[in-house]
């Protein structure tokens, strides 16, 4: 039951995460976005090394991703910034250069 | 199931994320995110990510957040987006039905229980890890000098700092040649 409660948490943030990484426009929120779906990604590897009774297997996957979530969220907000100097917005409707 | 509280919270605080009109709003739910599935982390018994967790998801990266908000300001952005809320709507649904598929129902096997602590199972079963997370740190700082450094080349130019080049050593200056004539 346990098992099945966290399960059914980690598939509501990854459904969060994933609505919001497709309707978002906005640069900062898709990193926002982005990180609710790593952090549910992290919590799944915990929940999977709990219910397996290997939670240091776990804990040390997760901490790569917590890791790598860090590092994306880091390039994320320097390309955010990048990109409000470069375009004036934050929307990424503005950004494409391509003829319509 | 003391953990059920904090799972309901983390869901509801990444709604609001979503739903948020303003980014520092945003990030402070994103925060709350990161404190409840700390907290979560701890009640499953995984006390060294939980710690890591709090301070790295709810510490750092929040105050990035706030920085990076207060550098570029909360602009709001309304208009339609890309993608209809409706598909977007149904394709999540399809995906979590998908993943829904593959993992229920969710057996435990508590048969496997190789009790080692965390700093042993980090340090030697999973050392490639480890020299991973030092190579991703260190392609996360070179990313960021790399894309922080580039409108001060951009404004020196303009400015006409680089208009001047430099002679190049092997060839006299253009009044060297004068000066030895006077002498």
């Amino acid at each position: 039951m346990t098992g099945t409660i966290l399960v059914i948490g980690v598939l509501a943030l990854i459904g969060v995460g994933l609505y919001g990484m497709m309707i978002l426009h906005n640069v900062l929120k898709l990193v926002v976005a982005l990180q609710i779906l790593t952090k549910a990604a992290a919590l799944a590897l915990v929940a999977a090394g709990y219910m397996n009774g290997q939670l240091q297997l776990g804990q040390s996957l997760a901490l790569t991703v917590i890791v790598a979530d860090t590092m994306v969220a880091v390039v994320g907000l320097a390309l955010a910034v990048q990109v409000r100097r470069h375009f004036g917005t934050l929307d990424t409707r503005a950004l494409s250069t391509l003829k319509r | 199931m003391e953990f059920l509280p904090f799972l309901l919270g983390s869901v509801i605080c990444g709604f609001f994320a979503v739903r948020a009109a303003r980014l520092l709003h945003a990030a402070l739910w994103l925060a709350g995110i990161s404190v409840l599935i700390a907290l979560m982390m701890y009640q499953l018994g995984a006390w060294e990510i939980a710690i890591i967790e709090l301070s790295v998801g709810a510490g750092l990266v929040t105050v990035l957040f706030v920085f990076a908000i207060a550098v570029i300001g909360d602009e709001p952005i309304s208009g339609r987006s890309l993608t209809p809320k409706l598909l977007a709507a149904a394709l999540v649904a399809a995906a979590v039905l998908l993943l829904s598929f593959f993992l229920f129902p969710v057996e435990a096997n508590s048969a496997v229980s190789v009790q080692s602590s965390f700093a042993a199972t980090l340090w030697q079963d999973r050392v490639l890890d480890a020299l991973l997370q030092v190579m991703l740190i260190f392609a996360g700082v070179l990313g960021v000098m790399g894309l922080l450094d580039e409108p001060k080349v951009r404004a020196a130019e303009e400015s006409g700092l680089h208009a001047e080049t430099p002679a190049p050593f092997d060839q006299p200056a253009p009044d060297s040649h004068l000066e030895e004539e006077r002498v």
